[in-house]
């Protein structure tokens, strides 16, 4: 751990404009070199940070966030551009009434080193700015290792790596980051914890969020019982009959579960009617989006939110074997457990970034929700992106056994590294993943989620090609407690 | 008149016989509707509001569609607003939800909604305007898109998810085509926003009423007053007020405060896709549409 604080220490003194907070030389911000150590020394846990200030005196909410290590601000700077756009993807594709939330949430979001506002703000307000920051990043890291247990360890899947050794006894070594080892199960806290305390800070006490396999639902009710704030989870009628165990767990954390009748009654249903809800209530109302999709600015801030993952990874690899991975696996359905992990190491040219999408019964049958693999360029749910759709423009209802990939469209940085050849992206069958479920079950004693488990069922095609000692990382995304009902119907054991 | 079935050989055709499509419309109809702003300006010398029904296309039926355009237009409609059936329509509240469930249900798709329009818009007195969310134009192209709106004699087009940023390309596409692209303006929207807004909007504004989806609201919001004040110091382009509008008092109201035309749309789809039969649906907007019509000016 000490080893841990020295080097994100370190890091931190080499590039003392990281923040983009202060990494503006007009931001009135600069000039206080006392504040911006302290903003640093508070980053020495190595969690991903966040600031924000609630600024009523100039009509304008603020927040910063601060990113430690290897230039990933840069590339958050250069993608998305101002409109939200990667590429040709992302953008914001809403109907009027949410277009002020969006910028107001925006806003909220950026650096404030960009706010021009802020220049001309008197003394008192800068120093009021400057302790809600503080706070603000206190708290979320503190909640980030106290309540959510990170950092996840980065482990060594010594038995599965064994399995993947060839007659010669040759192969890649695996390892596994545990997501699944944060509480409520998953990566998806690491997001709505953050958006939670957003709210909070924009004075939303409403919260509304969408869930498929109710994995983000879960995760929103939990981290609204944490705060006090009040909790909506849409969810189509068809996923809580599949998923009745999780409509439990929400309802016990004090959400209340609307059920979702229009159209097909799953998780794309769901997200319309959420964003129809924020529509309706926008003035009073935080929908906590639960991937890296949707209009922008949520493609950006929830992988943000999420890239402590791919930060963590990087140090964690450099004390265990002192480089980098060479291949990166997650799986990917709206993309935010993998945009999480690859986000640090896009710049990072010799690190494969591979997202593992569900083929459902196979690419050919039409039932499946393969979007980066099968779909085409369209607009759903705010977003331009891939999509399932037929030759009208409807979109088309996808399948997996895995609720959580069970989605029509992906996130648009998704589609946008898929299209200037930055990440691979692959599919597995239903089969394939349930094999992989009882695989590491089997060999790790780690029982993982459908999700996770098509990204460790690409490493049966994966590691033959890989070269003696490659070290593969593979997000473990979540764990599979929740999927246990759903495999007992497929699996003979 | 009928279209061929196959799908590529769709926009040759339509790109093909745009041309005669118009000239029937226009020149050979003696009921030739005017255009989207004739018809404001018409209105404004009549000192009347203008009343804009909007209905789903193909729902329950294309059939019965068609038959509604015919009574809408020939029982006072000035404009209407006609919805194209989309899989993931986000702005619309559950009456019209359920609308374009039934529509697609029955296998209504945009090329049997621009035939079937293509066919009944010379027969009527008034312009139409297509509601199309942007992933079908997306789909088809905007281009071909705005071909197939010249071929079925549509004059105007509301895309409720493409924002204000982003219809450059589209209104330049619609506008070579002499369609008109109606903005939306929300109560959110910014002062500035707004005036960029109303700026850039051809035939009229359409002004949502309120924040929230398509759907009867027993109340009117009172901002949409303030609203038209303010816009009213801003523009002499006309106004359209929608959403939430379903009762005779309401469009009353309206026109008392200034707006030059009312749209009702859930209220009218209700009656039409909730009865019994088609025919009794159609009855049913008759009367209704008599009763909206006798309370505006």
């Amino acid at each position: 751990m000490a080893a841990v604080a020295a080097s994100t220490t370190n890091t931190t003194i080499r590039n003392p404009c990281i923040n983009p907070l202060f990494s503006s030389s007009k931001s009135s911000y600069s000039s206080s070199p006392t504040c911006v150590s302290f903003l640093q020394a508070r980053s020495g846990m190595g969690s991903h940070l966040l600031a924000t200030v609630a600024r009523r005196e100039v009509s304008a909410t603020a927040m910063a966030m601060e990113e430690i290590g290897n230039g990933a601000v840069g590339i958050s700077a250069q993608r998305p551009d101002s409109f939200g756009r990667f590429g040709r993807f992302g953008g914001k594709y809403v109907p009027e009434t949410l277009m002020h939330a969006l910028t107001e949430l925006e806003s909220a979001f950026r650096s404030l080193s960009k706010d021009q506002e802020f220049q001309v703000v008197i003394d008192i307000v800068y120093a009021y700015f400057l302790i809600s920051v503080l706070y603000f990043v206190k708290e979320l890291d503190g909640i980030l290792r106290d309540y959510v247990g990170r950092e996840s360890p980065l482990y060594f899947a010594e038995r599965l790596t064994e399995h993947y050794k060839s007659p010669e006894g040759e192969g890649p070594l695996i390892f596994l980051k545990r997501e699944d080892l944060n509480h409520t199960g998953a990566h998806k806290i690491n997001n709505a914890v953050a958006q939670a305390l957003l709210a909070k800070r924009l004075g939303r006490k409403r919260i509304i969020a969408e869930t498929g396999a109710g994995q983000h639902g879960v995760a929103t009710a939990t981290v609204c019982a944490r705060f006090g704030l009040q909790c909506i989870i849409y969810m189509g009628a068809q996923d809580m009959e599949r998923q009745s165990l999780n409509v439990f767990r929400m309802r016990l954390l004090g959400a209340e579960v609307r059920a979702v009748h229009s159209g097909t009654a799953t998780l794309k249903d769901a997200t319309s009617e959420a964003i129809r809800d924020w529509v309706t209530n926008v003035e009073t109302t935080h929908y906590i989006l639960g991937s890296v999709a949707g209009p922008h600015p949520y493609p950006m801030m929830v992988r943000d939110f999420h890239a402590v993952i791919g930060k963590e990874t990087r140090r964690q690899a450099m004390e265990k074997w002192g480089g980098k991975p060479d291949v990166l696996v997650a799986c990917v359905g709206g993309g935010s457990n993998a945009m999480g992990l690859f986000h640090e190491f896009v710049d990072d040219e010799d690190v494969r970034l591979i997202g593992v999408e569900a083929a459902g019964f196979g690419l050919e049958s039409g039932k499946h929700a393969a979007t980066l693999t099968k779909g085409e360029v369209g607009v759903l749910h705010g977003a331009m992106s891939y999509l399932l759709q037929d030759d009208d423009g409807q979109i088309i209802e996808p399948h997996s056994i895995s609720a959580g990939l069970d989605y029509p469209g992906v996130g648009p940085e998704h589609s946008f590294l898929k299209d200037i050849g930055r990440a691979e992206y692959y599919s597995v069958t239903d089969e394939e993943a349930l094999e992989a479920f009882k695989r590491l079950s089997r060999l790790e004693g780690i029982i993982p989620a459908l999700e996770t488990s098509h990204a460790l069922a690409y490493l049966e095609k994966l590691c033959p090609t890989l070269p003696k000692g490659a070290k593969v990382v593979i997000n473990c995304s979540g764990r599979g407690d929740k999927d246990v009902q759903t495999a007992l119907k497929h699996l003979q054991l | 008149m009928a279209l061929p079935t196959n799908h590529s050989l769709f926009l040759p055709a339509l790109l093909k016989g745009s041309k005669t499509s118009i000239n029937h419309s226009f020149t050979l109809s003696p009921n030739s509707p005017l255009t989207i702003s004739e018809t404001f300006s018409r209105l404004k010398k009549q000192r009347k509001v203008g009343f804009i029904p909007y209905i789903t296309a193909g729902d329950p039926d294309l059939c019965t569609t068609e038959k509604a355009l015919r009574l809408l237009s020939s029982c006072g409609a000035d404009l209407i607003e006609v919805g194209l059936p989309y899989s993931d329509p986000i702005l619309d509240g559950p009456v019209i939800q359920a609308s374009t469930i039934r529509a697609l249900t029955n296998g209504v798709n945009f090329q049997a909604v621009i035939s079937m329009l293509a066919k009944v818009v010379p027969q009527l007195s008034c312009p139409i305007i297509l509601f199309s969310y942007y992933n079908q134009i997306l789909k088809l192209n905007e281009e071909s898109f705005m071909s197939a709106l010249n071929y079925g004699g549509i004059q105007g087009l509301i895309v409720p998810d493409l924002p204000f940023e982003d219809i450059r390309s589209l209104k330049r596409t619609a506008n070579k085509k002499n369609i008109d692209l109606v903005l939306l303006a929300a109560p959110t929207t910014s002062h500035n926003r707004l005036k960029a807004i109303v700026d850039s909007t051809d035939g009229f504004l359409y002004l949502v009423s309120t924040t929230g989806v398509t759907g009867v609201r027993s109340n009117l919001n009172s901002q949409v007053r303030l609203r038209l004040e303010e816009l009213k110091k801003e523009t002499s382009k006309p106004i359209a007020v929608g959403f939430g509008i379903s009762k005779p008092e309401h469009v009353k109201q309206l026109s008392i405060w200034g707006a030059n035309g009312v749209i009702v749309g859930s209220a009218i789809v209700k009656l039409l896709g909730e009865s019994k039969s088609s025919e009794e649906g159609l009855r049913l907007v008759e009367m209704f549409t008599k009763s909206l019509t006798s309370a505006l000016p």
